[in-house]
């Protein structure tokens, strides 16, 4: 990265004495000043120069495996998958240039929704550039002036971006707690639109969330419920459907977010519908009609994949028995994790302080393993955590080979 | 609701949240003056909420800066 973000305030004269509109953001430059300053590799600016598979790659310069990539069924390097994006970009090109409503629509976008509806069995599915642009889109578009967004207070960031664009009132409620969440819902004036947002697994710590009694409880409150099922995707759930089927309430859910950036492997966002009126959205929702469709390489892979993830029973398998390993691992060690027992593909270690976060970051990085490191305000509760998320290629001696990397930095650094 | 029962209820309430003691007058801020972080901010309005059985989104919490303006805010939904 450049020096210039090193430098904090050095204002320049404006006319009329006007502020340096960057000047705002001088508090974070001196924290990571301070970060830097204790002699850390800068934890946000690693360069990945080689990857060689899904779980392998050479990041600043060491061979490095991978646990922090949310490429939980290993499908980026599937040889069907890559074949059917070399064919895609050989016929169609490398990119579409142009809006989904416009030029942007390929067959190859046709057909990705279609994939969707199949892995999802549902009747409608659109497809937007990003996870990120699906929330934006949807929940903006859905929950307009005088109507109510209550939603968890945990969500992602993309949910409360989403929140922010449109003209809902929003109303936030404690992690997973269905009693506030229902108590908000009872105090919406009669009338107004409802919309409960919830996410099946929660990012940060891996926690799932208590989806059969909250979607039940916020429909018998008239609200309209948006799932985001970004972290279970593939193999949360009996057709890996994610956690609302898993606990059998995906009937009841309105509309289900999903990206195509963690178990399909590339990039993407969609959200998928039985609502009779859905595809209406692909008119007003202007996060899906100003911006240019996906190239067609990636609808390729993307719709190769998601029907690769129809018929993946051993990767789950392989998946959930990593998962298991590695919490059950990193507990006998005496690491502190995010949830009891694990419940998803992430396993978080909780760190006392982003001091000592960044300085294990460092050593596992040093030990050649790459995790995700997690700090305020992105974390819950301000907490800082390494988060580690497992993926269906880590072979059993690969997952051996991490705690023993996890014993000697946490020893090293003094968390353990 | 008459204003001065509506300001004691929301002070009691203020009370486990007033970590440093601060004395809380109509112009106290809540995040420069009381340094309420956003989890704090969730647990106060949910206790408000909670007590006087309103809805304070976050659109509204965006208008309210200081201690008055949350009473005057408050009254004005509890009397509805
Ligand atoms: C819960 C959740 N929703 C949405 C997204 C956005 O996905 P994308 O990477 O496709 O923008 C993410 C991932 O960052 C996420 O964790």
């Amino acid at each position: 990265m450049s020096e210039g973000v090193a430098e904090a305030d050095q204002p320049i004269e404006r006319v009329g004495g006007a502020p340096d509109l960057m000047s705002k953001f001088d508090p974070v430059i001196a924290t990571r000043e301070a970060l830097l300053a204790g002699g850390v590799e800068d934890p946000f600016s690693l360069v990945m120069e080689r990857v060689l598979s899904p779980t392998k790659a050479i990041c600043n310069g060491r061979d490095t495996i991978l646990l922090g990539t949310y490429n939980y069924m290993g499908m980026t390097f599937d040889p069907d998958v890559i074949a059917a994006g070399e064919r895609a970009l050989a016929d169609f090109g490398s990119g579409t240039t142009g809006s989904r409503v416009l030029n942007g629509t390929y067959q190859g976008h046709r057909d990705v929704e279609d994939a969707l509806r199949e892995f999802y069995a549902m009747d409608h599915a659109m497809v937007f550039s990003t996870g990120y642009q699906a929330n934006l889109g949807i929940i903006s578009t859905l929950a307009g002036k005088g109507d109510y967004i209550v939603l968890d207070i945990d969500s992602h960031a993309s949910i409360w971006d989403g929140c922010a664009l449109g003209n809902a009132e929003v109303v936030p409620f404690r992690h997973n707690d269905t009693e506030a969440m229902v108590k908000r819902l009872k105090r919406i004036p009669d009338g107004a639109g409802k919309l409960v947002v919830l996410e099946g697994v929660y990012s940060m710590l891996g926690d799932v969330a208590p989806l059969r009694e909250m979607v039940g409880a916020a429909k018998e409150e008239g609200a309209m419920v948006l799932v985001d099922e970004a972290h279970s995707m593939g193999f949360i759930g009996e057709n890996g459907r994610g956690v609302a089927e898993d606990q059998g309430v995906l009937d009841e859910v309105d509309f289900v977010i999903g990206t195509f950036s963690k178990s399909v492997g590339t990039v993407g966002g969609f959200c998928v519908s039985n609502h009779p009126k859905f595809e209406i959205l692909r008119l007003v929702c202007r996060p899906y009609v100003f911006t240019a469709s996906l190239p067609p390489s990636v609808v390729a892979t993307a719709a190769t994949s998601i029907r690769k993830l129809m018929q993946a029973g051993d990767k789950r398998a392989a998946l959930w028995a990593n998962s298991k390993r590695l919490h059950a691992g990193l507990r006998e060690l005496g690491f502190t994790l995010g949830t009891e027992e694990p419940q998803s593909a992430i396993v978080a270690v909780m760190m006392p302080d982003l001091e000592h976060g960044a300085m294990m970051w460092q050593a596992l990085l040093h030990e050649g393993l790459y995790v995700n490191l997690a700090r305020p305000p992105a974390t819950p509760a301000n907490m800082t955590l390494l988060r580690c998320s497992l993926c269906a290629e880590h072979s059993e001696e690969e997952v051996e080979t991490i705690l023993g990397m996890f014993e000697r930095a946490g020893k090293a650094v003094g968390i353990i | 609701m008459d204003r001065a029962e509506t300001d004691s209820r929301i002070r009691a309430l203020i009370e486990p949240f007033n970590k440093k003691n601060i004395q809380v007058a109509e112009g106290t801020t809540f995040s420069g003056d009381l340094e309420f972080d956003s989890l704090t901010v969730m647990d106060f309005v949910a206790a408000i909420e909670d007590e006087f059985d309103i809805i304070i989104s976050m659109n509204q919490q965006a208008e309210i800066e200081t201690y008055g303006e949350l009473v005057s805010a408050v009254c004005s939904q509890a009397g509805k």
